[in-house]
């Protein structure tokens, strides 16, 4: 059984690494990187940590309609992707939504988009945005602008345990987030309240927009940062799927629960390594090299 | 003229009983907001945050998210200055049921620059889907509460603490979308705002003793401001509309006049006292609203010049003239 999941958890990573690079390579740019360094992570999230409903089948993303207004009460989000809510199911929240077009992948491996929809990706009229806002695909508040993810989902965090209801909040983050004052702003929050409803993972894969995060704006030690926070906080290796998951099998115990996942931003795709510190948005400079990633894919 | 105190204290507790839903969300200055009293009657809703306000207004999006009323209290500048990013994002893009309750507007604080939320109303309207009120007397601080609990999505209010005299009766209520008709005449409309209400009343009062004509309004809604009977005294004076406000000219009560009266192809001219366009120093309400060009004697030699007569008004005068509670236009015993 449990190879099984294992199994199936990996051929989603790769499926996803392969939907994103045959994007990036269609569109001649892309979020690559971040499918390289997080596609274990999503993969594990969907099918094995967190306790989602699934859908009746791949949804379709509908267009956009309206935002939130007086005048558009009945404005739905991406919530749907996650399946129903019910209080002792978990709830998901991507807190950098520049790693939508990775989540959007995630979806289609996981079975809760339609393929056909990541066509509509950044297109006019579309809801698969590329930064996503909370009406796409798996998405269900408002996170583009870095470090408000884990306050928002804290207050969800609180107020679910307020209504005492069983299911956990999930939050995946960047690493680059913990550069951010909100983001310790809302650790000590969830530490002080002991919100152990809610778990983070990190996409600890060392890279910014401007480089090597060491070279930018150092935020190591991380654990030990996080543990003076009051967190308990485990290190794994982010492309190991044992190691992924095992943190979230543990029974809660008071403090909120942070998973680092140190991860390679060209795990899987080895030619990206050369684009080195640049991982943050990739394009490629001549069609010699979007050739030889068109071959790439091709072995893939 | 009756003198409150604790007005917002006291009536929270009332307000909130049964409202379940209802939190209290605080940055370290409970009893400056005067919840000291609702913290202690139901601690169970009461959700202390420490100094760290953009963390408190995406908690307040997530917590309104789950069916919760939260209701944000600080100083007014540090909810608009500080957490503005988390407030456009995490409560006025969804539309969320946050009331956010801002002390100390303008020249109310004891402090100075820092303190001193002078611009706010300005940068709050700007964002869609956010409702503005202002209170100006006991009666709105009462009544805020239920004008605010209609509106289904975030508001912003500029608050009132301590002492506050009530202008208005006790029995009618601040109505959102309804300005106050304390006054019907002629020659000038004025359109005054929070504090600046008691003093434009001290003016319009000395006034009518030398035969002026005055129509004065008390916004207690700055957005949406749609009020029909605000657009009709707009229109209706001979000389002119008059703006006063506890905040800078530009971009609050007088640019909301002034867009109005523009987009209706009134012809009127229109005066805006408040801040011209400048920052101030700490110092008391009374010094600051006389330096700055807002108190009632501001007011009356602006009236002054426009129709181009000097009446003789002392600060003397004003002391006396006594401020006898307002009753509204919808009582028989009307002003």
């Amino acid at each position: 059984m449990k190879k099984d999941i294992n199994k199936r958890i990996k051929e989603a990573a790769k499926g996803i690494r392969r939907r994103v690079l045959e994007h990036t390579i269609n569109n001649n740019g892309g979020y690559l990187s971040q499918a390289c360094s997080s596609s274990e992570m999503l993969s594990a999230m969907y099918l094995k940590i967190m306790n989602l409903w699934p859908v009746e089948s791949p949804i379709m993303p509908p267009l956009f309609t309206a935002v939130p207004s007086a005048h558009n009460y009945s404005y739905t989000t991406g919530a749907m992707f996650n399946g129903p809510k019910a209080p002792h199911l978990d709830r998901f929240f991507l807190s950098p939504s520049q790693y939508s077009l990775v989540l959007y992948a995630a979806l289609i491996e996981t079975g809760r988009m339609h393929e056909k929809g990541l066509e509509q990706f950044n297109r006019d009229g579309s809801t698969v945005e590329m930064i996503g806002a909370e009406h796409s695909p798996g998405m269900e508040i408002m996170t583009g602008s870095l470090g408000h993810g884990l306050s928002q989902a804290g207050g969800i965090a609180m107020a679910r345990r307020l209504k005492r209801e069983t299911g956990r909040v999930w939050v995946f983050m960047s690493d680059g987030e913990f550069q951010i004052g909100q983001t310790w702003e809302a650790m000590q929050t969830l530490s002080f309240y002991k919100l152990d409803n809610i778990g983070i993972y990190v996409d600890v894969n060392g890279y910014q927009c401007d480089g090597k995060m060491s070279k930018v704006m150092n935020i190591e030690p991380l654990k030990k940062r996080l543990e003076s926070f009051g967190a308990r906080v485990f290190e794994v290796d982010g492309h190991n799927i044992d190691a992924l998951t095992a943190p979230a099998r543990l029974k809660p115990a008071g403090k909120p629960l942070v998973v680092l996942a140190y991860t390679s931003p060209y795990r899987g795709i080895n030619i990206l390594k050369e684009k080195a510190p640049k991982f943050h948005y990739i394009r490629f400079k001549d069609e010699k090299e979007k050739k030889r990633y068109k071959s790439f894919l091709e072995d893939f | 003229m009756e003198i409150l105190s604790k007005v917002h204290a006291k009536n929270l507790i009332k307000w909130a009983k049964d409202k379940l839903e209802a939190l209290v969300l605080s940055a370290d200055l409970t009893s400056s907001t005067e919840i000291d009293l609702f913290r202690d009657a139901y601690p169970d809703r009461f959700i202390s945050f420490g100094v760290a306000e953009q963390n408190m207004m995406s908690f307040a999006g997530g917590l309104a998210r789950e069916g919760f009323i939260p209701l944000v209290h600080t100083f007014a500048v540090f909810i608009y200055r500080r957490a503005y990013d988390q407030i456009a994002m995490s409560i006025a893009y969804p539309n969320l049921p946050v009331r956010m309750f801002g002390f100390l507007p303008g020249i109310t604080t004891p402090g100075g620059a820092t303190h001193q939320a002078v611009e706010d109303i300005a940068i709050m309207r700007s964002l869609p889907n956010m409702t503005i009120l202002e209170c100006g007397d006991a009666t709105d601080v009462e009544t805020v509460l239920d004008a605010a609990h209609s509106v289904n999505g975030p508001v912003y209010i500029r608050m009132l603490r301590g002492e506050i005299p009530r202008l208005f009766d006790k029995s009618e209520p601040m109505i959102l979308g309804k300005a106050r008709i304390l006054s019907r005449g002629n020659d000038i409309t004025i359109l005054s705002s929070g504090i600046c209400t008691e003093e434009a009343m001290r003016a319009v009062e000395a006034l009518k003793k030398h035969g002026i004509s005055i129509t004065h309004l008390h916004i207690s809604t700055l957005k949406p401001f749609n009020d029909s009977s605000v657009l009709e005294a707009l229109s209706a004076n001979k000389y002119g509309v008059i703006t006063m406000e506890n905040h800078t000219i530009v971009g609050g009560l007088g640019s909301i006049a002034a867009e109005k009266m523009a987009e209706a192809g009134l012809p009127n001219k229109l005066l805006r006292i408040g801040l011209k366009d400048t920052y101030l120093h700490g110092a008391s309400r009374e010094y600051l609203m006389k330096e700055y060009g807002f108190d009632a004697m501001a007011l009356i030699r602006e009236i002054e010049k426009i129709v181009d007569t000097r009446f003789g008004i002392t600060e003397d005068d004003l002391k006396k003239a006594h401020l006898e509670q307002v009753n509204s236009d919808a009582k028989a015993e009307a002003l």
